[in-house]
């Protein structure tokens, strides 16, 4: 069979990136992301990479969609007009969330306001019990004021949320059925349905994101389906998950929040594919762009996932500073830590980076747009890391002086101006490096050994040095990284994933229905993936979410199918549990609290490459002085232009290899070979 | 002996990574610990100490109570088991309230790390235990010896072999021994990981020993701190207190000096101990009183040997802030948790417009238990349980923004669930919701507290062990700022119950626990018409008490 021909599409807050997947090629096309209409830019896009490859939308066999749109309503707070329905003496469970401050320190710190104020939190008494049992009834004669105050506040969207509904949604159901008949317009969205799991005040807030952004959601997809229509597209459109596989526009369309993030996982797919190519079982994503950089662990060609995700982090990226999602993600660690980082001096007389940014406007001190602060991209300028010509492909002239001039007024430490660049630099690589280290610490992991695949502009600039922190002698920079989501998006396969609560001790585990509650969680899934594939095998992925009883925190235990005694859950904990904390506790008892089932078309594992013929050493065409992060050493590094390096190219550092939109600086001690796939392999230890 | 010059920027990146190796130290803990206050409240610390027992770094956690308690405790180690005797693979133990960290509950854990046979680092951790004997997690206890099994500084491994004699002591003076023993060992693996991190940091820069980066750490952040104290006016300021106390009101007199380089706080004139177990130790007493300071002083310092150095706290000894032994301690918490707004009542003349009025700061954590004793004999006790979830009341306007609402300060604690209580016991919470008019008026609103309302599904009684503040005594406001609402706990059929001690709770009844608000900052007549309005709108405020609190204003608002 021909490969099919298909069109990635990723809308992000600046850029616009299309991938189209030809059977015999690939194109791709970068356009201004069009905040007002974002389809605008898509469609346009389309019809240009469209005629470029000379085809038309009829032949296209898919297009798959990726966007922080919903992301985006959500931090700026751009959504639906809002209201929550609760159990009786629940509504402020969204405003109290987790009675806590986030910032231990900080007198003057303000918890991000709740979605929906506490006027359009409306309540209706009702109560289940922990067991399910129906502790007072649905006042249904109650609802009668809440229909009024949603008509009389024009209420676009209402999340219902009421206790205990993770094992007895019928209240829930009666509710909505109720409301949803006196008024039909109203998006509606039960918490059972978005996030069918305890803890009342995550799956409330998760439930209320995904009803602020349904509406929003739900037009702009009807109108990109249509506008691909009236190109003349007749294929499916399927969009990209934060979880990292894909789904129908139905889907889509009713759990919106799952679509959050969903261009970052794009980029995770990509590295997961060039871990496949290159046979890297241990590898580390590393995405860094202007503002912030993220991190993730792929094991076994799989990305490490996560339930636990936050939105729009108000507060320096601090944890508990956002609005929790309790959706299937890619587990990323995000830093402030992008090339607009502003460096400055704190009251210890520390260099610290980030996460304040510049931005695009003014920018770092070196674009000479007014900017006054030192960013990493100015100390990458100062350290010769970036050629001041050729930045983003000539766009923007960059002034080393300005650079060098800012660096020495916000670094005042009696260092001399390369000394406090490398400084910065260093500073933000440690930082980078610390947070993956803590986060493969939590996961029962280590970075050391594994191979680095780095893309995002600012990426091949840092991936070297950070990779020595992390005791990493292998890294790995794909071609074309610049639009690494969008090429992601081509891999990923069509997916879902539902959740459960079902708290249960192992030794009771006999007693309980939990077979057939996978098998309601297969045909709930089934549903959804069939949408997208008719046909095919389908995989199956079990997780029990288990504790040590007296414990708060559950750990992700993966268990085969069909096997759900006592005694494999027991053995899959013991292992799990092991693996994370490096032991087990012999006679406490075992419980499980929340059950997953993700159920996805087998996910295409590309084939290995074949490492090309050795095509003798690279031509450089020019050389720069280029100053050593680890040691401060000002070196004379070869210049390389990366379309010109066919496979198989050697070549060693010190070396700067130049494309339009980065620079892959290579360190001396490494080596640089290009792959089968044009990737950029470095390997070897500096110094 | 320092290998070759340590460069600037090496020695600021070395300076990170021993505050990221703490905080993969302290993560450890949390994640694999068994106690509500450990797991969800973060009521734990870890930090390196070098060989002369000054403490580098200290992983930030949830609760400030640890932060000198821990420096401090290491020192007390030293004097029993000096450096040169320890061995590789030996850990050392105590939970002493005078020498650890300030009551019975908490175990702390010393572990030496050696590098190529050679000492050199000193890890540290603490955890809040889920039992450790006794009367149990209530005040009542009137003496040390009520309050659980006390072991002194001792040997939890000798090289590499686990004192099992300790451990089954522990096991048969707790309540959940596998959870104890769990936790035990959750706090040798916590010092374990940090050893393992700091050397493999030690290597790559080729440091055999930590004598100059600990003592670049520590000049550098009491010449940090000796800099912002000079910034502040010089002088002493008094302030006082009155507080619910046990069986009489206490007063808490402060006095705020600021030096050159150092600032003192003295608490003399404050009431003497109580004969239960709100009494503080001194260490407790100077952790929740540096913490009050550094939050206004110096925030972004990070606490080693060099920053607490540069805050100095006394109390008599005698007095409730500094108990002596063998006074009941385990609810320390519960005068210490109201330091700060004693230090902020006299910051508030040195500097003001940069502190919070008083808030409820004491923590409304609800201890509900069942069990034969307690609750009623044998069988008749109900389904017997034990559990723990932390609530606030509110918490005091700042000179520019309301005051927060149901949150804690200065604990950093989080709550639990309803869900995940109610699924482990037979209690049903009733409502939990904002407590409308509690908040002080003024320019600036205090914190509404909160109103829980709890019963349970069995026929049986069940108990509260409480330990609350401000029923009596009020969150004040400052600068014209009105109080906050008093707390409350009573049974929905109306009895008036008791705020500290076992309350129990007859069969078939409820309690409605009402948590306090945070005093107001400012004259309410200065307050935004529009602040008004909204509060009004939300229903934070009811109009009645509005326009008894605002006047005109808020007649005003109302059109």
């Amino acid at each position: 069979m021909l490969r099919p021909t298909r069109l990635a599409v990723d809308i992000g807050g600046t850029f616009t990136d299309l991938v189209l997947s030809l059977p015999d090629r690939t194109l791709s096309k970068k356009l201004l992301t069009t905040h007002d209409r974002p389809d605008k830019a898509v469609i346009e896009g389309t019809r240009a990479i469209l005629a470029e490859a000379g085809i038309s939308a009829a032949q296209l066999d898919l297009v798959i969609h990726g966007t922080t749109l919903a992301t985006n309503a959500l931090i700026e707070r751009k959504g639906a007009r809002t209201a929550l329905l609760t159990t009786k003496g629940f509504r402020d469970s969204l405003e109290m969330a987790y009675e806590h401050r986030f910032e231990q320190y900080d007198l003057y710190m303000e918890r991000p306001a709740p979605l929906v104020s506490r006027d359009l939190r409306l309540e209706v008494a009702e109560r289940m019990a922990a067991d399910g049992s129906v502790l007072l009834p649905l006042d249904e004669a109650g609802l009668q004021p809440v229909i009024d105050t949603l008509r009389a506040e024009k209420i676009e969207a209402l999340a219902i949320s009421f206790l205990h509904s993770y094992i007895a949604p019928a209240h829930e159901e009666r509710a909505r059925a109720i409301l949803a008949a006196a008024l039909p317009d109203l998006a509606i969205a039960m918490s059972h349905e978005v996030c069918r799991e305890i803890r009342e005040y995550e799956r409330t807030s998760t439930t209320v994101a995904n009803a602020y952004v349904l509406p929003l959601m739900s037009k702009y997809l009807e109108d990109m389906r249509a506008g691909l229509a009236d190109l003349g597209a007749t294929c499916p459109l399927l969009l990209m998950m934060s979880s990292g596989g894909i789904c129908t526009i139905e889907t889509a369309r009713r759990f919106p929040v799952r679509l959050v993030e969903s261009g970052p996982a794009g980029g995770v797919i990509l590295a997961r594919r060039v871990a496949s190519r290159g046979g890297y079982d241990r590898a580390l994503s590393f995405d860094m762009g202007g503002t912030t950089a993220k991190i993730t662990l792929i094991d076994d060609y799989t990305p490490q996932q996560s339930r636990h995700f936050e939105v729009a982090r108000a507060y320096r990226f601090a944890k508990g500073s956002g609005i929790p999602v309790r959706i299937p993600v890619i587990d990323m660690v995000e830093i402030g830590a992008g090339g607009g980082s502003i460096a400055r001096v704190d009251s210890l007389r520390r260099i610290v980076v980030g996460p304040d940014s510049a931005g695009s406007e003014p920018g770092p001190a070196c674009y000479g747009r007014g900017g006054e602060n030192a960013t990493v991209t100015d100390a990458d300028v100062a350290l010769g890391r970036i050629d001041p010509i050729g930045f983003a492909g000539g766009s923007i002239i960059l002034d080393p002086a300005k650079a060098t001039a800012a660096i020495g007024k916000s670094i005042d430490l009696g260092l001399n101006e390369q000394e406090a660049a490398r400084g910065i630099s260093e500073i933000v690589d440690e930082t980078m490096a610390s947070a993956a280290r803590v986060h493969a610490v939590e996961n029962g992991k280590d970075t050391s050994g594994r191979t680095l695949i780095a893309f995002g502009g600012a990426a091949p600039l840092h991936a070297a040095r950070l990779a020595a922190k992390l005791g990493i002698s292998r890294i790995v920079i794909p071609p074309d990284a610049g639009v690494g989501s969008a090429h992601g998006f081509l891999d990923a396969p069509i997916a879902y994933e539902v959740v459960r609560t079902l708290l249960v001790r192992l030794t009771d585990l006999e007693k309980t229905p939990i077979d057939a509650i996978f098998a309601d969680m297969r045909t709930e899934a089934e549903a959804v993936v069939r949408l997208g594939a008719p046909t095919g095998e389908l995989l199956e992925t079990r997780t029990a979410y288990m504790r040590y009883r007296g414990q708060g925190h559950e750990i992700a235990v993966p268990f085969p199918t069909g096997k759900s005694d006592p005694a494999t859950l027991r053995a899959a904990f013991d292992s799990a549990y092991a693996a994370l904390f490096g032991r087990v506790i012999p006679r406490l008892e075992i419980e499980a609290v929340t059950w997953t089932l993700a159920l996805s078309l087998p996910i295409p594992r590309p084939e290995a490459s074949i490492r090309p013929p050795d095509a003798g050493p690279a031509e450089p065409t020019g050389e720069r002085i280029l100053v050593e992060a680890a040691t401060g050493e000002r070196v004379a590094a070869k210049v390389y232009t990366r379309a010109s390096l066919p496979p198989g190219a050697t070549l060693s550092g010190p070396a700067a290899i130049v494309e339009e939109g980065t620079t892959t600086i290579v360190p001396t001690g490494l080596t640089a070979r290009v792959g089968a796939d044009r990737e950029i392999i470095l390997e070897g230890n500096a110094p | 002996m320092t290998r070759r010059n340590i460069s600037e920027i090496e020695l600021q990146i070395m300076w990170n990574r021993l505050l990221s190796v703490v905080e993969e130290q302290a993560q450890t803990l949390v994640r694999t610990a068994f106690s509500t206050s450990a797991r969800e409240a973060g009521d734990i610390s870890a930090g390196v100490f070098d060989l002369q027992g000054r403490m580098l770094a200290q992983a930030v956690t949830g609760t400030p109570g640890h932060i000198n308690t821990m420096a401090n405790s290491v020192g007390h180690f030293l004097e029993v088991f000096p450096v040169v005797q320890m061995k590789e693979g030996d850990i050392y133990v105590t939970n002493d309230p005078w020498k650890g960290t300030g009551h019975l509950y908490d175990l702390v854990v010393v572990t030496p790390a050696f590098m190529d046979g050679r000492i050199v680092a000193l890890f540290a951790c603490t955890s809040h235990l889920v039992d450790m004997g006794g009367i149990g997690q209530t005040p009542e206890g009137r003496q040390i010896w009520h309050e659980g099994l006390f072991i002194p500084l001792m040997r939890l491994a000798r090289a590499g072999e686990m004192n099992e004699d300790l451990l089954n002591i522990m096991r048969a003076n707790v309540r959940e021994p596998v959870q104890v023993i769990g936790d035990v060992y959750a706090l040798i693996a916590c010092n374990d990981i940090g050893a393992r991190r700091l050397l493999a940091m030690m290597r790559e820069f080729a440091l055999s020993d930590l004598d100059h980066l600990g003592g670049e750490i520590i000049d550098r952040s009491r010449r940090a701190m000796t800099e912002a104290i000079q910034k502040l006016p010089k002088g002493s300021w008094t302030s006082e207190m009155r507080v619910d106390g046990y069986e009489a009101p206490i007063d808490i007199v402060g006095r705020v000096t600021i030096g050159e380089d150092t600032i003192y706080v003295d608490f003399t004139g404050t009431s003497g101990m109580s004969s239960y177990a709100i009494n503080c130790p001194i260490c407790y007493t100077e952790a929740y009183t540096s913490f009050g300071v550094n939050c206004v002083v110096a925030p972004h310092v990070p606490n080693n040997a060099g920053s607490l150095a540069a805050v100095k706290v006394t109390a008599p000894p005698g007095t409730v802030l500094s108990a002596e032994y063998p006074a009941a301690v385990y609810a320390r918490s519960t005068m210490g948790h109201l330091l700060p707004d004693v230090v902020y009542g006299c910051l508030d003349q040195a500097i003001p417009g940069r502190v919070p009025a008083e808030g409820t700061s004491n923590l409304w954590s609800l201890k509900l238990i069942a069990g034969h004793g307690l609750t009623g004999i044998g069988g008749k006790s109900g389904m017997p349980f034990m559990t723990m979830s932390f609530h606030s009341g509110g918490a005091g306007a700042r000179p520019n923004q309301d005051g927060l609402s149901a949150t804690p300060f200065p604990s950093g604690v989080r709550n639990v669930p309803v869900e995940a209580t109610e699924a482990i016991t037979p209690l049903v919470v009733w409502r939990k919701e904002l407590r409308p008019d509690s908040g002080g008026a003024g320019r600036q609103r205090g914190g509404l507290g909160q109103i829980m309302e709890v019963g349970s599904r069995e026929d049986a009684a069940f108990g509260l062990f409480a330990s609350f503040e401000r029923v009596k005594f009020p969150a004040r406001g400052r600068h014209g700022g009105g109080p906050g609402a008093t707390g409350s706990v009573r049974l929905a059929s109306g009895k008036e119950l008791g705020s500290k001690g076992l309350q129990v709770v007859p069969a078939g009844e409820r309690i409605v626990v009402s948590m306090p608000g945070g005093g107001g900052m400012g004259p309410p007549e200065e307050r935004d018409p529009a602040a008004i309005a909204r509060d009004i709108r939300l229903s934070y405020i009811s109009q009645d008490e509005a326009e008894k609190a605002y006047g005109v204003l808020a007649t005003r608002a109302a059109e």
